[in-house]
């Protein structure tokens, strides 16, 4: 034990760099030696692969040593060097071996690579595009605020006397995890537009004033190389680690930065062209609540001296409230910014773009099923607004479809799966004939078709590119016609659909939605909307249907429109007819209240026994139109044959990667170790102590029964009064001292480990007692 | 009124029945109601489990509204997690779930039940059959010791409570509480005061169950008052187990559940290529669940990572930084002799050369992400911002109830785990070794073999002095309140033994002591030095006997 003790506590373990081990013949003989436990090896860090004189990272290229020419499929011999070029090839090995499916993995690994490299393209795409905005903001506010520097102005020089350094509030609201993709896009959005002199800050390299420069300098100094030419590198480098980190070497370094820019041969031209005439100095704070007021306060007083001379522009970052900088700085500094508010998008409305461009298209041909979805949308809302956070769970996703489903091979764009049908094998066609919802075809179909299904491949392909091109043909109707229904549900008083179109998806996926009582209350209250409301509605969904590539909706085109003109008409008769009407109301302009009741009488009369009018009439008609597009378009998609190839609905794996919850399992494998351990002699009807369980459920159990404090002697004896239960009462008193070292001895392992996972802990209270840390039972 | 109803051994009609009276009933009557026939009461009890189980089954629905926040997050869906276990959040450590307190009770009972057909089977003299009946009481398990302890132990143990008597005062003020209760539950009334104390805080909490809940927090937290007995380990026979002792003692007894075990770990190793995979694919992988994860790991990394640049973290070792961590990254991976001034610094060393070459790739193993050395927040800023650079795999094992709690959202998102469960059910042997556990004895060798090698480098008047001070110690072992030897006692006892001439040589003797912490001052509350030895008893005694022989 003590020997352990001074073992090694880590090791580095290097190969020779293969990293295609699993199948090298060398492995066994050359690294048998160092395969040993990491415990055994000695102290220090040193455990070295290969053991050869040569430092453990050599870079070897060509064979592995003491191969004598193996063929060169079997070992891949390139070290280091070869991972860039092959990453793909490596990652599919893994992405095979892994499956027992062997169906295809080499083509499903590169359709699910393509995908993903699309997803990720397509997202990054539309964060730019909803950062656009804030960014032409901020530019033009850098803009503004550097003019004053350049032109000298009076103005300027007002402010500099009142020494206010130009700053911008960036808030961008709680999901901080999500920053870091704005603010990278946005210094290179400066970069490319405004200057080269950005510093990016973040408050845990900055705990003191002193860091804070020499990161700012730093950072400032090394963008500066980036842009000039390189032989003079070498004289910035050193002088950077000479220069002593403060505000005036920062001014002596951005004076002469500027000059060499003026003074640069016309081939550099196209720097500075980019960039502003003295490019201002921006200092981007990311994460502002975290820093420690005294450093961000010595900052700002400092630099503000300094403002005069270089033009320093600040950017905070700030998650909660703009409140904030007024309450992490006092009056007399924040005096000293001259601050604008900029309010980044918030991150609900990026999620809503985000499923709206992603999920809502046909572009992408893998789906998320309900539950899926819906374990997204919770990670998101319950516990962290994080929209990267979420496209990292669709990636997951889309993984895992490829990894586990061997069909996914058809899950991409028609004609390619079109194409692969073809080529499929007779494994693969066994996989479809399995599949649940093409049993389910197959029992609609008459007898003789059905055994050509079930027996013949070819005439299983055929149908198999029907059905896909049939669900193609369904999903191109789904969303258009989802959108429509949204136009209609979300202007419904407490929106019984959802506000969101997201929900009414999960809404219409779970189950035939014109199914459920929320369709029909909000069908009612469609029944009574206005007209203009109406007519604003069909208008808008004109224009989804004719600008989506669905091939029937010239169809219902026609019929919206034909109802937006019978409005039309309506509208025009109701005027003539308001004409005629009102110089009789004119008349009547003196009423009593006699007369007034009468009136309110009859209306009532009319309206209990009148019939419905044209404008009534009409908008049933419209509610029911939609009511029948909806019956025939938005099928839950599990009533769809073959829809296990394009959905991903493992929801529980999802959850169980993604919003793991460690704790519940420890308190399942304790309390009911039956369900990991599956022997019979475990399966007890719970709550009582079984006394052959594990020692440490047993311990767990009998703590679970303690208050605050512990005694480890009543703990020991009951936990030997359980556990010699278990062996029968034949233990005589003659072998008991050897049999009670034993428990004793498995008593405190098994207290040791309840200590380790956090359940109890050594209290001070009273001697031999241990406190217990979870709460319950007291 | 509750001693006739028993002896009437009607015991489905019975009333309810006050908690002290039945204690009252027990301590006295014991034996008149024993007679009564223990299979009567044998059925009884099976009955009254049997209404426990009913009882449980309508908690079962208090504890549905605790699962609604839970279902609200899909955590407790439908699809159960793959084991079947559909355990909510709600349920597991909550402010002391209803449910628990019925289990509690019917704990005792099932135990109860095993014990006395025991009993039925060995002996059945009526003394026993009093300690049984005692045992009724029981829930607690300090109680269940009262089973093995002698009939006359009864008295003893009376004393042994330090606080019994402050709990049936309890039993008394939530009397009232519980009649209202009970009333409508008359059938099971009287087993249920008899056997279970906890029961009527089943009841009472179903009344008002988050208002008690928050008061009995308080209440429980705020005394400085413990209801456990006062044994220690002392009074027990057996001797503290070293280190060493204990694992030949565990190596002896097998493993129980091993083909299981084994199967468990055999599912995981399947996943192998699929960690991979992930790994590869910009995820970080963290294992957590009950057992060891140490083995499968340590498979893991021979079985993929052979040939591979691996760092391996043991996070246990008790002396683990997150700079060395750090450090085997700079030396041992990057092949740089240097130091650095801060770990921030060497972490951007670390990250700049990843991002310049992106043909290195690194897999870092970490046992025990989330041990006392690493679970820092600092440590684990590092760690995660090594794990997101994306050349650099990390897969971490962690097993501390409360181990998510280290992470922050910006640390989870740097991390990008993917969770996977690993219940192995291995023990912890690597991993608690290190653990300074309460019931192994403390370092007793290592101080030993210290003391002899650096008294062994000493004068023999040196060593004289010292053995001086230890005899001492040892004659006042018993002496609770000893409180070291006084500087000018031992002064004169070691003139005496002519080790030393003046004051001056024997304070320079003593400050070489003091470096090699052989000794500890301090200063009594008269202002006299006192000195000590800070070893254990047994250890000196070891040490003086082995210093006899070399001599």
């Amino acid at each position: 034990m003590l020997l352990r003790k001074a073992q090694a506590a880590m090791a580095v373990m290097q190969g020779r760099g293969q990293h295609r081990p699993l199948t090298s013949p060398l492995r066994p003989t050359r690294d048998a030696p160092f395969r040993a436990r990491v415990g055994e090896r000695s102290a220090r860090l040193s455990a070295r692969g290969g053991g050869l004189a040569a430092p453990p990272l050599r870079v070897r290229r060509g064979s592995a040593p003491g191969a004598a020419g193996p063929p060169p499929g079997d070992v891949r011999p390139l070290a280091r060097g070869w991972r860039d070029e092959h990453a793909l090839p490596l990652q599919a090995d893994y992405f095979r071996e892994g499956n027992s499916d062997l169906e295809d993995s080499e083509l499903r690994f590169a359709t699910c690579q393509s995908l993903q490299k699309q997803v990720k393209s397509e997202t990054e795409q539309i964060e730019e595009e909803l950062n656009e905005q804030l960014f032409d903001n901020l530019v033009s506010f850098l803009r503004r605020s550097h003019s004053a520097f350049q032109e000298k102005t009076t103005e300027w020089t007002c402010r500099m006397k009142s020494r206010e350094i130009p700053t911008a509030a960036l808030v961008l609201g709680v999901n901080v995890t999500d920053h870091d993709f704005t603010f990278r896009s946005l210094s290179e959005v400066l970069q490319n537009n405004v200057t080269p002199y950005i510093a990016l800050l973040e408050a845990k390299d900055c705990p003191g004033i002193k860091n804070l420069m020499q990161k700012l300098l730093g950072q400032l100094m090394n963008c500066c190389i980036d842009v000039d030419s390189s032989e003079e590198e070498d004289y910035e480098q050193v002088s950077r680690n000479r220069v002593r980190c403060s505000m005036t070497s920062l001014i002596n370094w951005y004076e002469s930065a500027t000059k060499r820019t003026d003074s640069e041969t016309p081939g550099k031209k196209r720097t500075s062209s980019r960039h502003w005439q003295s490019p201002p100095v921006v200092v981007i704070f990311k994460d502002m609540e975290s820093f420690t007021t005294k450093v961000l306060q010595d900052f700002v007083v400092i630099s503000s001296q300094h403002i005069g001379q270089f033009p320093l522009v600040l950017i905070f970052g700030i998650a909660t409230s703009p409140m904030i900088i007024h309450s992490l700085l006092p009056h007399s500094v924040s005096s000293l910014l001259c601050i604008e508010l900029f309010q980044s998008l918030s991150c609900k409305d990026h999620l809503s773009t985000i499923i709206d461009k992603v999920l809502l298209t046909t572009q992408f041909p893998l789906k998320l099923s309900e539950k899926v979805l819906q374990v997204l949308i919770n990670i998101f809302l319950y516990h962290d607004f994080s929209v990267q956070n979420f496209i990292k769970g669709f990636q997951l996703c889309i993984v895992e479809h490829f990894h586990s489903n061997p069909l996914s091979i058809l899950c991409c764009q028609l004609e390619e799966a079109k194409r692969r049908v073809n080529s499929l094998s007779h494994n693969q066609c066994e996989n479809v004939r399995r599949l649940p919802s093409f049993r389910r075809y197959v029992e609609s179909q008459v007898s003789e078709k059905q055994i050509a299904l079930l027996t013949a491949d070819s005439s299983l392909k055929e149908a198999v590119r029907k059905l896909l091109e049939d669900l193609n043909v369904y999903h191109e109707n789904y969303f258009p016609i989802l959108r429509c229904l949204h136009v209609f549900v979300s202007s419904l008083p407490k929106y019984p659909l959802g506000k969101q179109i997201r929900e009414l998806h999960c809404a219409c996926l779970e189950n035939r939605v014109w199914e459920t009582e929320e369709y029909e209350s909000s069908l009612q209250l469609a029944r009574m909307l206005n007209k203009s409301d109406l007519v604003t509605m069909l208008q808008k969904c004109v224009e989804i249907l004719v600008s989506s590539p669905g091939r029937e909706f010239d169809e219902i085109v026609e019929k919206l429109k034909e109802f937006l003109t019978q409005f039309q008409k309506l509208e025009e008769a109701f005027q003539e007819r308001d004409e005629s009407i009102s110089p009789q109301k004119e008349l009547q302009k003196k009423t009593n209240l006699f007369h007034l009741q009468k009136t309110l009488l009859e209306l009532k009369e009319s309206r209990r026994s009148k019939k419905l009018t044209k404008f009534e009439t009409l908008r049933f008609e419209v509610v029911d139109y939609i009511d029948s597009l909806v019956r025939c378009y938005l099928v839950p998609a599990d009533h769809k044959t073959l829809h296990e190839i394009v959905y991903f609905n493992t929801a529980s794996v999802l959850r169980e990667h993604l919003n793991a919850a460690p704790r519940i399992a420890l308190h399942t494998a304790l309390n009911n170790p039956y369900s990991y351990l599956k022997s019979e002699a475990l399966k007890s009807d719970g709550g009582s102590i079984s006394n052959k369980a594990p020692d440490i459920c047993i311990a767990y159990k009998l703590h679970l029964e303690c208050g605050r404090l512990i005694n480890l002697v009543d703990w020991l004896e009951a936990f030997s009064t359980v556990v010699t239960a278990a062996e029968g009462p034949t233990a005589d008193a003659a072998s008991s001292d050897q049999v009670d070292d034993v428990i004793h001895a498995r008593f405190i392992r098994a207290v040791s480990e309840l200590e380790l996972l956090g359940f109890i802990k050594p209290s001070k209270q009273k001697t031999d007692h241990v406190a217990r840390l979870t709460w319950g039972g007291c | 009124m509750s001693l006739a109803e028993c002896r009437s051994a009607g015991a489905l009609e019975v009333k309810f029945v006050p908690d002290e009276d039945v204690l009252r009933h027990i301590a006295d009557d014991a034996g008149i109601k024993v007679q009564k026939g223990k299979n009567q009461l044998i059925v009884n009890m099976k009955r009254f489990v049997k209404k426990l189980e009913a009882i449980s089954d309508d908690e079962a629905q208090e504890v549905l509204e605790e699962k609604n926040y839970v279902a609200v997050l899909g955590v407790c869906g439908e699809e159960s997690m793959t084991n079947g276990s559909s355990v909510g959040g709600g349920e597991v450590y909550t402010f002391q779930t209803p449910k628990r307190s019925n289990k509690m009770a019917e704990l005792g009972i099932t135990l109860n039940y095993a014990v006395s057909c025991l009993a039925e089977r060995s002996s059945s003299n009526q003394v026993q059959q009093k300690t049984k009946k005692n045992e009724f009481v029981s829930t607690t398990p300090y109680r269940l010791r009262k089973r093995l302890a002698a009939p006359d132990a009864q008295l003893e143990s009376e004393s042994e409570y330090s606080a019994s008597c402050s709990e049936e005062e309890e039993v008394e003020v939530a009397q009232n509480e519980v009649s209202t209760v009970l009333s409508h539950q008359k059938t099971p009334a009287k087993t249920k005061a008899v056997s279970t104390p906890p029961s009527r805080k089943t009841l009472t909490k179903k009344k008002d169950n988050m208002n008690n809940l928050v008061e009995e927090y308080f209440e429980a937290h705020s005394s400085s008052k413990v209801l456990t007995s006062d044994r220690t380990l002392q009074k027990l026979r057996r001797k503290r187990l070293s280190q060493q002792t204990l694992h030949d003692l565990l190596q002896k007894s097998p493993l129980a559940y091993a083909a299981e075990i084994k199967e468990l770990n055999q599912q995981y190793e399947s996943l192998f290529s699929k960690w991979m995979l992930q790994l590869h694919l910009g995820f970080n992988i963290v294992l957590y669940g009950l057992g060891s994860k140490h083995d499968l790991l340590e498979k893991f990394r021979t079985s993929m990572l052979q040939d591979s640049v691996h760092l391996v973290v043991n996070g246990y070792f008790p002396s683990i930084t997150v700079k060395s961590v750090l450090n085997s990254i700079t030396e041992e991976v990057l092949d740089h002799i240097g130091t650095f001034r801060s770990p921030l610094d060497q972490l951007e060393f670390i990250v700049k050369r990843f991002k310049d070459d992106s043909s290195l790739e690194l897999y870092v193993l970490i046992h025990n992400l989330d041990s006392q050395m690493l679970r820092g927040e600092r440590s684990q800023q590092i760690l995660a911002q090594l794990s997101s650079l994306p050349s650099i795999y990390l897969i971490a094992s962690i097993d501390h109830i409360n181990a998510p709690l280290m992470w922050d959202q910006a640390k989870q998102s740097l991390y990008n785990w993917l969770w996977y469960e690993t219940t192995t059910f291995s023990p912890y042997v690597e991993e608690t070794s290190y653990e300074n556990s309460l019931l192994v004895q403390q370092s007793g060798s290592l101080a030993l073999s210290s003391l002899t090698h650096v008294l062994r480098s000493l004068t023999p008047n040196a060593r004289g002095i010292f053995r001086l001070l230890a005899q001492y110690q040892l004659e006042n072992k018993d002496n609770a309140s000893y409180p070291g030897l006084s500087f000018q006692d031992f002064y004169q006892q070691c003139r005496e033994a002519f080790l030393v001439n003046s004051d001056l040589t024997l304070r320079a003797q003593l400050t070489e002591f003091r470096d090699h912490k052989l000794i500890r001052t301090k200063r009594g509350a008269d202002g006299v030095e006192y000195l000590l030895i800070p070893v254990d008893d047994s250890t000196l005694t070891g040490f003086l006997e082995k210093e006899d022989e070399d001599v």
